[in-house]
């Protein structure tokens, strides 16, 4: 009955709404464009929401989220200790390395912390931390459910306030005239058509499904490239707003990387592909040959550094060798490892060279000196002599069976975006602000990141954004 | 590997959850398998009963269909645990009849409602079935109540020693010592939680039944049809002491306890079921577990008929028709018990000790 209540309730507003005007329209259907929906709609403005997949895919990116980091002053149900102001932005310098707008990043900082309540109040509900991420228990506040059921929160909140959503719309074409936007152009099922509104948000995500926007900035390579969420985020509003003189910050290169399992599929694989056991043994490309530093640090801290070293490999691949003691120190994670009762038989079951891999890995094995293995903290257990070395969790690989898994490159997100100010208004090329276009999420986080990622930094950048847009286009339009 | 294939997916989707632990916090089954890396036919099973099939872990899964991972936690663990029962079954023979629920209960049903009153008409004349009897005792002269008492207590005891060796089968498949069992501190938090049904509830958000919003009403159901039997079982409880300890006879006034109990209970042994089933009729597709609908099916319905016959019973029993109707009560409820353990009725007791086993494990990881 409800299905059906809903589904009659939504063809009426369509019917209703084509050749309507609406006050907002809001590109995207993730957690900033949501979150941009619902403030625009709570400020009074009529709310257009066009999403570019169908119904089940919705939300982008959001759909594979599980928590936001917001400042707060005090432990609270979910989170296990305070997280100051000036932490937070401690973290987001350090991992940024200085590339990021303090302004900006101070700004978004302070208004996380009202962000804690007030998803709450859209219907989002929090949990502590999940099993195998204690790390973040007091940082980060951790969806009930994960990011889907946020969505579902968030849609189910945005329907109940009179936001028309239309699923299976993607925009192809905006109308802009001197940083004024006037309307858009919809392909759906049915056709094309024109969407006018008073003012617009885009909250329509990166471009890193487009593999061929990738490779202007990687070259070839991009194509071994996996991506690790939607299909839909192929930057098509970006490039129209890049090409109608929005001022664009980032470079194509930089994006969230990650070494995940070599036989996750293309599109859409999610977190349960990622792999949490370089630290705990080498890491080779095709060659047989090391590369980095395994256990230069703890793995959340490196996490993100090893999808752009996979990158600079031969064919982009690499290949994580371990032994049978290291097996259930980490995560367990989708694929099982590839097993082999020697070094050399794995290497034939991996297709590298079986002499050249049980080299490489004696070669290790003699350099790792005596030490205490601590497998979840900075331990003593390092190599001598040994290009490149390993510096902590070295352990000889000696104990069968040997386990191996094949990674590759997996692109979370992109950071090449537009440029916005605090009111996450979009800034023309020659530095002045857009009249009536907002920007929020992905498609400019890299007003905020510059390089480098902590955990759940999107979604505040999200939320932030996202809320600030929705009450600046609202404004506007109804003004 | 795997006894069975549901047991084979069952495993494939614990392996994609434990990669993600998303859905932690909505329910007991992920918490449980969070504590496990790989998964035996035993764990699989255990996980299983403990699932309750609030469904909000499929609606908040970004693998659920279409997506190619095709992770549907709430149908597959409803597949496993049907086949659980099966082979959890006692005695062994009579397995199939989880298989063709819905025709065992039918044909159990015709045949006891049958037997009852061909019994009563030839034991006694035949106008007695038809006769007007009021007053103390008045249910006797169609069937003595020792009679009575003799074969109900027999089937109800066949069904619990059924049940019983099934729960036996049940711990020892999973490998979970009988000392567990004798832990009150586990035993208290089970009783807790079952009979809240803590774990129908999407982690406190609601669960889902038919869309991606926690509009279920389920829960609500399940309290007013579980509560609604146990007041029902009060009732025949009472009166069994009214008869034998203060030999006082029914059918017994409308404001003494036998039949206030039964009453409130009947009501809501007949909204709950109905709620039940009409849930049961909206329920998303992708979620109903085809091979277990006759089952569960065919237990609200017995349940409803139970509780509408007795009511009828109570408001009709100074009529010419209260012969009938009481052939009709005692005929469904004998088929109701005989048919208990090998119907959706046993249900209850695998997750009643699942989370006792759950909370064991809590306890321990603590």
């Amino acid at each position: 009955m409800k299905n059906g209540e809903i589904i009659g309730q939504t063809a009426h507003q369509v019917t209703e709404a084509v050749g309507q005007r609406h006050d907002v329209l809001v590109i995207g259907g993730g957690n900033a464009a949501l979150c941009a929906a619902i403030s625009a709609r709570r400020a009074g403005a009529s709310v257009l929401v066009l999403e570019a997949a169908p119904r089940f895919y919705r939300g982008g990116n959001t759909r594979h989220t599980r928590n936001m980091r917001c400042a707060h002053d005090s432990a609270t149900e979910t989170l296990s200790g305070p997280y100051t102001e000036d932490e937070f932005w401690e973290d987001l310098k350090r991992v940024t390395q200085g590339h990021t707008d303090e302004e900006l990043a101070r700004h978004m900082i302070a208004q996380s912390k009202e962000m804690l309540t007030w998803i709450v109040d859209q219907g989002v509900r929090f949990q502590p931390s999940l099993g195998g991420t204690l790390s973040l228990g007091r940082t980060n506040s951790f969806f009930l459910g994960g990011g889907r059921a946020m969505l579902n929160a968030l849609y189910a909140t945005a329907e109940q306030l009179g936001v028309e959503i239309r699923y299976d719309a993607e925009v192809v074409g905006l109308e802009i005239e001197d940083g004024m936007f006037l309307s858009a152009t919809v392909k759906e099922q049915t056709g094309t058509s024109q969407v006018r509104a008073g003012a617009l948000v885009t909250a329509s995500g990166g471009f890193e499904a487009n593999i061929d926007w990738l490779k202007q900035g990687w070259g070839e390579i991009a194509g071994n490239f996996l991506i690790r969420g939607t299909p839909y985020n192929r930057g098509t509003i970006l490039r129209i707003l890049i090409d109608n003189d929005i001022q664009q910050i980032g470079d194509v290169t930089q994006c969230h990387a990650v070494a995940i399992d070599a036989r996750a599929p293309k599109f859409d694989g999610g977190i349960i592909t990622r792999l949490d056991c370089v630290i705990y043994g080498i890491v080779v490309n095709k060659n047989c040959e090391r590369f980095y530093d395994e256990g230069e640090d703890i793995w959340p801290k490196r996490y993100a550094i090893w999808g752009r070293l996979v990158a600079a490999q031969p064919d982009q691949i690499a290949y994580i060798i371990f032994d049978a003691r290291s097996l259930e120190l980490f995560m367990p994670s989708l694929f099982p490892p590839i097993k082999g009762d020697s070094i050399a038989e794995l290497a034939g079951q991996l297709g590298l060279d079986p002499d050249k891999l049980t080299d490489t890995v004696a070669t290790f094995n003699n350099a790792v000196q005596p030490g205490t293995f601590d497998p979840d903290n900075y331990d003593d257990c390092t190599t001598a002599g040994l290009t490149p070395p390993k510096t902590h969790w070295a352990r000889k690989i000696e104990q069968g069976p040997f386990y191996a898994y094949p990674v590759r490159p997996g692109i979370t997100f992109t950071y090449l975006g537009v440029k916005v100010n605090k009111e996450a208004r979009m800034i023309m090329s020659d530095g002045k602000p857009t009249a009536n276009m907002f920007a929020a999420g992905e498609i400019m986080a890299g007003n905020v990141l510059g390089q480098g990622y902590a955990a759940g930094i999107g979604m505040t950048i999200g939320s932030v954004f996202g809320r600030a847009a929705g009450q600046g286009a609202a404004k506007y339009a109804r003004n | 590997m795997h006894a069975t294939s549901a047991l084979a997916e069952a495993d494939r989707l614990m392996t994609v959850c434990n990669s993600c632990r998303y859905c932690e916090g909505i329910c007991a089954v992920f918490p449980a398998m969070e504590m496990r890396r790989a998964f035996s036919d035993g764990d699989l099973n255990y996980l299983a009963n403990l699932c309750h099939g609030c469904s909000a872990c499929y609606y908040d899964c970004q693998f659920s269909p279409p997506h190619e991972f095709n992770v549907n936690v709430p149908a597959t663990m409803a597949k496993v645990r049907a086949e659980s029962y099966e082979a959890y079954a006692w005695p062994q023979f009579l397995a199939p009849t989880f298989r063709r629920n819905g025709l065992v209960i039918s044909i159990a049903t015709c045949l006891s409602v049958f037997a009852f009153i061909v019994g009563f008409v030839a034991l006694r004349d035949p106008s007695v079935l038809f006769g007007v009897h009021v007053g103390p005792g008045a249910f006797y002269k169609l069937m003595p109540h020792n009679a009575m008492a003799v074969l109900f207590g027999a089937a109800f005891l066949y069904a619990m020693i059924a049940i019983a060796m099934g729960i036996r089968n049940f711990w020892r498949d999973i490998g979970e010592p009988a000392s567990t069992l004798t832990k009150p501190t586990s035993l208290w938090q089970a009783i807790k939680d079952a009979s809240s049904l803590r774990y129908l509830d999407g982690g406190g958000v609601g669960c889902m039944n038919d869309e991606d919003k926690p509009t279920d009403t389920r829960r609500f159901y399940h309290h007013l049809t579980f509560y609604g039997f146990l007041l029902c079982f009060a009732a025949t409880t009472t009166a069994t002491g009214y008869h034998y300890l203060l030999g006082l006879e029914a059918p017994y006034p409308w404001y003494d306890l036998p039949v206030l109990l039964g009453t409130l209970g009947g009501l809501g042994l007949v909204i709950g079921p109905i709620g039940l089933l009409r849930a049961k009729y909206q329920r998303d597709s992708e979620l109903v577990e085809a091979r277990s609908y006759g089952m569960d099916v065919g237990f609200l319905v017995m349940l409803l008929l139970t509780s509408i016959t007795g009511l009828l019973l109570l408001v009709l029993r100074a009529t010419p028709a209260m012969g009938m109707l009481l052939a009709l009560h005692i005929g469904i409820v004998f088929a109701l018990f005989i048919t208990m353990p090998y119907g959706k009725f046993v249900h209850g007791f695998y997750r009643f000790l699942a989370l006792v086993r759950y909370a064991k494990e809590r306890g321990d990881a603590h």
